[in-house]
């Protein structure tokens, strides 16, 4: 029998479709293959066997009597972000030690609604802070690619780094991830997956723990661009709860995945192009552009003069919404309470024992661009160069532009405790150069792998699109992964 | 603009985090390595800019005000540290 877990979700489908095999058979082998590779890779945070088992069972029989829903026996990992009711849901931090929410987050009900299979949680950067998944309270993960030649570990990137590597490794069929800064894409392109950053107000926020309210998004990584749509078609849809959902039909995006790109106008912005470039990415952006010229689109080169400006902007918003977001977590109402001799250190001690280093920080850097006196200096003004960013992006839109095409990441995964990284945050936060742009605008974003760089590890694409036309997006994005025509799977060492 | 020692020790005071004498130093130091990146802000001109509310064109949506959901509260407190007949439990604070 072929080994189920490396079969597309697509074809998962057709196969639990046609009897080929059953939910429960699909089911167990992740499951085996999770066992196997966990104490490596260290991408889930809790397996749910036996729930997994149980939903797989109901899928089978649903299946039979041909009820099936879009995703039914489909197994998937849920980050540890999104509230799973009488499931571990910790944002990989410790000051939610032994949370189990009452409550099933909109994003999860709407798979579940649909079928899907819960395999377990992911591991993350915590509470989404992160790029390289150093950050959780569980210890990093473990990419499951290793540069040619080398026994050392990389990073699966973050914060959705669980994700990425589950989805990469074939622990699961597809997974749930969440975007701020570059948090669905940056891992997808570091792991040779597909990731989706749908337009903000796609997917419902509620239920999710959250970090950034006005920046955080939903989505899926997944292993083919198809894999992502079907998905993404699941996980979106109005939300009354949200307040900031958007009341919109949302497309059959699968049907739009072979609809190609003749006619499109692919905008390649200037700005992107940094200095220091590694040539490789350099070469692979190119690339990119004439697959894309091969099948019918143009390309026209715009201006995004704002670009340089949101990474700053972004440092300033989104650790001040998090300082907002995160003063939930005082030790009374849920997770890790450290005593003291009176409530205030009670708080004190229970936030400086429950949070890490890196989120501190981020807390800490909010609480002072908010306090009386720099709310105008910093906040006020970064919300304004935010306008102007948006601006950028409906001028180019304006003038014709379907889809803006530009390299994911500003190079290869790195090494998991690299010294350089660790000793300046700031260099961290240069890897969502790219991404944090469309955070910023409220657009959506994909990375689809396009490449590899010299060490044979994955390099990825973004594609920009319009808000709410993701369906260009799969289009474009499909083009690019049917050009490149690539094998993007790890060699297995776990 | 950076900040000192004693800033940072406000800071961590509003956030309510403990932060340690000797601790102090190398949070100042990734603070004002933070503020320093965000600086170039200054930069731009943002003059007749309106800061952004909203990154989608929407206002936001109002519902009835009627209650439709609640009831429940042994649930609200299921995974609180400490609780006792469906309060939360905390230190004393009037004396």
């Amino acid at each position: 029998m072929t080994d189920l877990t490396k079969l597309s979700l697509a074809d998962a489908r057709k196969g639990l479709a046609d009897k080929s095999f059953t939910a429960t058979e699909l089911t167990g082998a992740y499951l085996s293959a999770i066992e196997a590779a966990n104490p490596s890779l260290n991408a889930y945070v809790a397996v749910t066997a036996e729930q997994a088992m149980a939903m797989a069972k109901t899928s089978d029989e649903r299946l039979a009597s041909g009820q099936g829903g879009s995703l039914e026996g489909i197994p998937l990992g849920i980050k540890d972000l999104f509230a799973t009711r009488g499931v571990h849901t910790q944002a990989a931090s410790h000051i939610l030690d032994g949370f189990k929410p009452e409550y099933e987050s909109t994003v999860t009900s709407n798979l579940w609604r649909d079928g899907a299979v819960m395999l377990g949680k992911l591991n993350m950067d915590e509470f989404a802070m992160g790029s390289s998944n150093e950050t959780s309270y569980y210890g990093p993960v473990v990419s499951p690619f290793r540069a040619d030649g080398s026994n050392a570990n990389l990073v699966p990137g973050g914060s959705s780094g669980g994700s990425a590597a589950a989805v990469a490794a074939w622990l699961c069929a597809g997974a749930t991830a969440t975007d701020t800064g570059g948090s669905i894409r940056q891992p997808a392109a570091f792991t040779g997956t597909v990731g989706i950053k749908p337009t903000y107000g796609r997917c419902s926020r509620w239920g999710t723990v959250a970090f950034a309210s006005s920046l955080d998004q939903a989505g899926p990584i997944a292993r083919t661009v198809e894999d992502a749509a079907l998905l993404m078609t699941s996980m979106a849809g109005f939300d009354p709860k949200d307040s900031t959902s958007v009341d919109m039909a949302v497309p059959d995006f699968a049907a739009a995945v072979e609809r190609g790109v003749k006619g499109l106008t692919i905008g390649v912005p200037r700005e992107y192009r940094m200095e220091g470039m590694p040539a490789e990415i350099e070469k692979l952006w190119k690339e990119g552009l004439d697959w894309l010229v091969a099948e019918g689109a143009t390309v026209k080169d715009i201006s995004l003069p704002h670009t340089k400006y949101a990474l700053p902007a972004y440092y300033i918003v989104a650790p001040a919404e998090a300082s907002s977001n995160l003063a939930r977590y005082d030790g009374v109402k849920y997770g890790l309470r450290v005593s003291g001799k009176d409530i205030t250190d009670m708080y004190e001690l229970t936030r400086a024992a429950g949070f890490g280093r890196e989120v501190k920080r981020r807390i800490m850097i909010g609480t002072y661009v908010l306090s009386a006196g720099y709310f105008d200096a910093y906040y006020v003004k970064a919300q304004k160069v935010r306008t102007l960013i948006k601006k950028d992006f409906e001028d180019a839109f304006d003038a014709g532009v379907d889809a803006i095409l530009t390299p994911a990441t500003p190079s290869a995964a790195f090494g998991i405790g690299d010294e350089a990284l660790a000793a300046d945050p700031v260099a961290m936060y240069l890897n969502d150069v790219f991404t944090v742009t469309v955070n910023m605008a409220g657009l959506p974003g994909i990375a689809v792998p396009a490449g590899k760089d010299a060490k044979g590890l994955p390099l990825g694409l973004q594609l920009i699109g319009k808000p709410f036309d993701e369906e260009t997006l799969f289009a474009a994005a499909r083009v690019i992964e049917r050009s490149a025509a690539t094998d993007f799977s790890p060699k297995p060492w776990w | 603009m950076s900040v000192d020692a004693a800033t940072v020790k406000r800071i961590a005071r509003l956030a309510r985090i403990r932060i340690e004498e000797d601790q102090i130093a190398s949070y100042q130091g990734e603070l004002n390595a933070i503020l320093g990146f965000v600086e170039q802000l200054q930069e731009v001109d943002v003059e007749g800019v309106e800061p952004m509310t909203s990154v989608t064109p929407m206002t936001l949506r109002r519902r009835d005000d009627l209650i439709t959901d609640g009831g429940y509260a042994e649930k609200i407190v299921s995974n609180a540290p400490l609780s006792e007949d469906n309060f939360f439990m905390v230190p004393k604070v009037v004396e």
